[in-house]
């Protein structure tokens, strides 16, 4: 299947093959990697992987599937994923939440018209003590406030 | 201020330098460990050490370690659980991204102890940042012969890699996080046979927490009395207390195993924020059955906790305040074990997701009489009908909040 993929892309997932002692054992950083470049992982990024790698592409759904961080349908150009869970609701999370759906005229599991926000709701990311925290695609942004949303979207739009 | 075994110099903003670590004192651990002790004699101190696991079960390293063969023809691996997703937990982060090398060190002293030439790091990949750090810190330490073919010259040899998870709770489950590293769905394996005969590619495994790791090169370099000695006789050395909630200071703590609860949020994260009033304490991750208000004088070890109907856990502290409403807190908990079921166990499937439903129905004004009874009859059926912990981790939580605030969360 041929695929644009870059050749410096093609390098890294050779680089990433070669760490493991079984190949399967690549697959996660594999399709990271790709989904870096592609923007998420369709089924033609599947069959790709599939191929690469010596699997059936079955094998491949089956793990995109159950992790939250690989995307089947590509996201806006910046995608907003929010902590949900209980440290950040006892800062004000929840309220953050609607004042950032609010924000972007969108609502969680939206992407903007323009492409360019999407808004997720995610399980807790670790950062506790800087609660609120949401990312932006692999950036940490904790501390939230309403000035502080306000200055994010800003920059980004 | 206590002696710190973990976040010594954490103070130093380039600590996660290779040059600054070794100036410390950093690496000189494994040089002893390597030159001048033998694996068993590594061993039995681990065992006297009694280093309970940090990542939430407590389980004794030195005697996980012990349960690897000695002698087999299969290749051995170390993998470091990284995966920090209990809610309320980011202790590990706070350790790697100040101090890659003192996890590099204490993998370094397990290895050579056990015998492994291959490690993995592996590390949600959410904490990209903290990945590529550790990244760094493996290219120092390659550099500098700490790791590599030729371990400070002694002919050991040993590689990290440092693999990135996905976003999947269950993947910091011990046998999950094995499926997953082999490029797998994190569906959790049944115990027997353990990791250590059994594990990664089918070969015997040691899987340790982070924080646990990061213990071993003061138990190696000060001996396993000097870290007893810092914590409860049968519970040694520090635990790092991670706060958040309403409190005035947020934050990693690293106090010795045993502090009172009380004294961690009042003392060490500055007491309540202006206006806000203790309600409840969860005092080990999510899964951590909740304490009431009255019910924080405790000593924060494992037994203690297990005494209280509770859990150490991964020494994550959220502090609840009267402002927000129990079944809100209930909602969050519900939420995430039904998001999280890794779907292989029908009583953690059907049983987290009918609780939730319920619990949306009760947050939406329409709860019954009977509900709160419905839940915890649904929890307690979950409790001990599962393959891995997050069975019970669903259950133990949601009981102890339909139980302690049974008054408050009635229609």
């Amino acid at each position: 299947m041929s695929l644009e993929i870059s050749d410096k892309v093609r390098r890294q997932i050779e680089d990433i093959l070669s760490r493991y002692p079984r190949r399967e054992a690549a697959l996660l950083p594999v399709l990271h990697c790709l989904q870096r470049e592609r923007g998420c992982i369709s089924p033609v990024e599947e069959q790709w992987v599939a191929e690469r790698m010596g699997i059936k592409p079955v094998k491949v759904r089956e793990v995109v599937s159950f992790y939250t961080m690989f995307r089947r349908k590509p996201a806006g150009k910046y995608h907003l994923q929010v902590c949900s869970n209980l440290s950040c609701s006892l800062e004000g999370g929840d309220s953050l939440l609607a004042y950032l759906e609010d924000r972007l005229g969108i609502k969680a599991g939206e992407t903007t018209a323009d492409n360019r926000f999407t808004l997720s709701l995610v399980e807790c990311l670790g950062a506790c003590d800087e609660a609120p925290c949401l990312m932006v695609n692999l950036a940490y942004h904790t501390r939230l406030s309403r000035d502080k949303i306000d200055r994010l979207i800003r920059e980004l739009e | 201020m206590a002696e710190r075994v973990l976040t010594k110099d954490f103070e130093l903003e380039d600590l996660c330098r290779i040059e600054t670590y070794i100036r410390g004192g950093g690496y000189r651990a494994a040089v002893k460990a390597l030159k001048e002790m033998t694996p068993p004699a590594i061993l039995e101190e681990m065992k006297k050490a009694n280093l309970r696991g940090r990542g939430g079960a407590g389980f004794p390293a030195g005697v996980k370690w012990g349960f690897v063969p000695a002698r087999t023809n299969k290749p051995k691996y170390l993998c470091v659980n990284a995966d920090e997703g209990e809610p309320g937990t980011f202790k590990d982060r706070y350790l790697m991204s100040h101090n890659p090398h003192l996890l590099l060190e204490g993998m370094i002293i397990a290895s050579y102890c056990v015998g492994i030439h291959e490690a993995y790091i592996y590390i949600r990949g959410e904490y990209e940042a903290i990945a590529q750090r550790l990244e760094q810190a493996v290219a120092e330490a390659m550099a500098k012969g700490y790791l590599g073919p030729n371990l400070a010259g002694t002919g050991f040899r040993l590689d990290v890699c440092v693999h990135r998870g996905a976003g999947a709770y269950i993947c910091g489950e011990e046998t999950a996080l094995l499926e997953s590293l082999e490029g797998k769905r994190g569906h959790p394996r049944l115990k027997p046979p353990f990791p250590a005969s059994v594990g990664l590619f089918q070969c015997p495994t040691v899987i340790n927490n982070v924080e646990t790791v990061c213990n071993i090169p003061f138990i190696i370099q000060h001996g396993a009395e000097a870290f007893t000695g810092l914590g409860r006789p049968q519970d040694g050395g520090t635990r790092i207390f991670g706060v958040s909630g309403p409190v005035s200071r947020p934050g990693c703590y690293e106090l010795p195993v045993g502090t009172p609860l009380r004294e961690i949020i009042f003392q060490h994260a500055g007491g309540m924020k202006e206006g806000k009033k203790l309600k409840a304490v969860i005092p080990g991750g999510m899964s951590a059955p909740v304490l009431r208000e009255d019910e924080i004088d405790i000593p924060m070890d494992c037994e203690s906790l297990a005494a209280a109907g509770s859990m150490l856990g991964s020494a994550a502290v959220i502090v609840i305040d009267q402002s927000m409403p129990v079944l809100q807190v209930l909602a969050k908990v519900a939420k995430f074990y039904a998001h999280e079921s890794c779907g292989q166990c029908t009583p953690c499937r059907l049983g987290t997701s009918w609780i939730l439903k319920i619990v949306q129905r009760m947050t939406s004004g329409q709860g019954r009489k009977g509900d709160v009874e419905e839940i915890a009859r649904l929890a307690s059926s979950i409790k001990g009908r599962t393959l891995c912990p997050l069975g019970d981790a669903a259950a133990m939580p949601i009981l102890a909040l339909a139980t302690k605030f049974r008054g408050e969360l009635e229609p």
